[in-house]
């Protein structure tokens, strides 16, 4: 398949954007996971409440509130532009941080899930054996979480190259720097003539899509059988 | 030595409380027996660290590990208590060897105890090495948890009803390990079972529990010739167990020395020279004035009525001194009027040891 180089530039863009929103947030998600499935505190309810907004806010609202946010006038984004030079509304590192907030639910939600399914008996058990804290997390949980980590990060991997509300609506639509696949097929659809391009990267998105659920599978087996569930 | 002083109200509606004491000898086997939910599991947690209470102390060799009133508290991997949990608990991310070395890789320099290979022998896990803890069965997965903590070279292990998940086969199959283990190894054990046989055969100090508190401790020998517990009265299969040494064979049964008498019992041929438990039931036992005729029993033991002790409406326990030995006979209140029993009586204790236990 021919591809234009401004079309080569949105598919870059797309995987660049989502894989630096997802390297940010997994770390993240998976502190909080960690926070929410085992932290006792009060408000605990509220903050997975909050966790899980962007998967139900419309991505247009949640684009919106970032903008209120980290806009140049924003509590964070004014402070961040004066005293570090960082701009993060209509650059793809906004594109990223906005991929990023929409993913991070789907990520705590898999680590979770790793998480419910691991016998804290285990870490008990690596404590009497004689492993401290940090020696049991990363000896014990960490490798046991690591299922919900890796299917965590592909599936919003996948799901960070389709984003768009709050893409658009954050870091705007702008060829080579914010302007990703699902952007550049928006695009395409407004300007005249443009159906081609158009089928042709929804035919790119689609295989991407696939080739993600594949990824996911395939490691989940492997994980499963390296874990000795297979 | 090991002491435990402990006081923990769990909460809930039912607001169990913990409430318990005891003293274990080290080295040595102490058995904590009782019911699930008399509190067995929770004191082997407050040993290991797992469960901090409320109040009590928790002294392992004369070094605190919990203190609550000079608030010290221990964290479980520097206690040094490896502990082997009823379901195993392998790590199903490691190898059967990954699994063994881990403690291993974290005990302490200098620490004294088995070596990787002196442990797989033990345990016969060579084998099993390469494999992963899912591909184990029931019997074979303890065995690799006894050797992981085994190697962590604790200086107390702990060990939560580590057969209870098992079925009879399996639990035949690692028992000999255990017994093995407390012969070979000066390592001190707490072992919490709700199996008699297990406290039988592997027991030095019994300590009994009842919710949540101890009912009575002491070795097993002197606990089991009680008639006052009920939870060790009140069995099928209560009686005395004897510590007796195999001194040979007679008309195709085992001759077991004990303090006081001989027994014969069919054990299979052991080597002469071990030392086995024989629990002796109280209903296998029944006594006899004077010479005893003919009998189909096995053993007649000349012996001392020393008391009669209640054991119910119409039965009663007869307390028999052979030597400085002691059995506990069960009989019928009828019996001991028809035969007019009366303590400081010599008699003839007649014991079937078919039904015996051995350990």
């Amino acid at each position: 398949m021919h591809l234009t180089p401004e079309e080569w530039q949105a598919l870059r863009l797309s995987l660049t954007v989502s894989l630096r929103a997802v390297a940010v947030s997994l770390p993240l998600a998976a502190a909080m996971a960690l926070l929410l499935a085992r932290g006792r505190f009060p408000g605990r309810t509220l903050l997975d409440a909050v966790v899980h907004l962007p998967l139900v806010v419309p991505p247009v609202v949640t684009g919106w509130l970032l903008l209120l946010v980290f806009g140049l006038r924003g509590p964070v984004g004014a402070p961040l532009a004066e005293w570090f030079g960082i701009r993060l509304a209509f650059t793809s590192e906004g594109a990223a941080l906005a991929t990023g907030v929409m993913t991070f639910p789907l990520i705590v939600r898999a680590i979770r899930l790793s998480l419910d399914g691991l016998d804290r008996g285990l870490e008990d058990a690596a404590a009497t054996l004689g492993a401290g804290r940090l020696d049991r997390f990363l000896t014990v949980t960490l490798p046991l979480m690591a299922p919900g980590l890796l299917s965590g990060a592909v599936v919003a991997f996948a799901a960070g190259l389709g984003e768009f509300g709050a893409v658009i609506t954050f870091a705007s639509n702008i060829p080579g720097e914010t302007q990703t696949l699902p952007l550049a097929i928006y695009s395409a659809t407004q300007s005249p003539g443009g159906e081609a391009v158009a089928a042709r990267l929804a035919a790119i998105s689609f295989a991407l899509a696939i080739l993600g659920l594949l990824a996911s599978d395939l490691l989940s087996r492997w994980l499963a059988r390296r874990l000795g569930r297979g | 030595m090991l002491e435990v002083a402990l006081r923990h109200r769990f909460p809930g509606p039912a607001g169990f409380l913990l409430d318990a004491a005891f003293t274990a000898p080290a080295p040595g086997v102490t058995v904590l027996f009782g019911a699930s939910g008399s509190g067995k599991s929770s004191i082997l947690a407050a040993v290991a660290g797992l469960l901090r209470p409320q109040e009590g102390r928790i002294a392992l060799h004369g070094q605190p590990l919990t203190d609550t009133a000079a608030r010290h508290f221990l964290p479980p991997e520097a206690r040094r208590c490896a502990m082997v949990f009823q379901e195993g608990r392998l790590f199903p991310h490691r190898s059967v060897e990954g699994n063994l070395r881990y403690g291993l890789r974290r005990a302490p320099r200098g620490a004294e105890g088995p070596g990787f290979g002196e442990v797989v022998d033990l345990l016969g896990l060579a084998p099993l090495l390469a494999r992963r803890p899912a591909r184990l069965s029931g019997g074979e997965k303890q065995r690799v948890a006894l050797g992981r903590a085994l190697l962590a070279r604790p200086s107390l292990l702990l060990l939560d009803e580590p057969l209870a998940a098992l079925d009879t086969p399996r639990r035949a199959e690692v028992l000999p390990f255990l017994e093995a283990l407390r012969d070979t190894a000066r390592l001190p054990m707490l072992y919490v079972t709700h199996a008699m046989e297990e406290a039988d055969r592997l027991a030095d100090t019994l300590v009994l529990l009842q919710g949540g508190r101890v009912q009575a401790a002491g070795p097993l020998e002197a606990l089991t010739a009680r008639t006052d517990l009920p939870l060790l009265a009140t069995r099928r299969d209560a009686g005395v167990v004897l510590t007796c040494e195999v001194t040979g064979m007679e008309r195709g049964l085992a001759r077991l020395a004990f303090p006081g008498g001989t027994l014969l019992a069919p054990l299979g041929d052991p080597l002469p020279g071990r030392h086995v438990r024989l629990r002796v039931r109280a209903r296998d036992v029944a006594v006899a004035r004077g010479a005893a005729p003919a009998l189909s029993t096995d053993n007649t033991l000349p012996a001392l009525l020393q008391s009669i002790e209640p054991a119910g409406e119409r039965e009663c326990f007869l307390r028999l001194g052979i030597g400085p030995s002691t059995l506990l006979a069960r009989v019928t209140r009828d019996a001991v009027q028809r035969l007019a029993l009366h303590p400081g009586e010599a008699v003839t204790a007649l014991v079937n040891a078919v039904g015996g236990e051995r350990g």
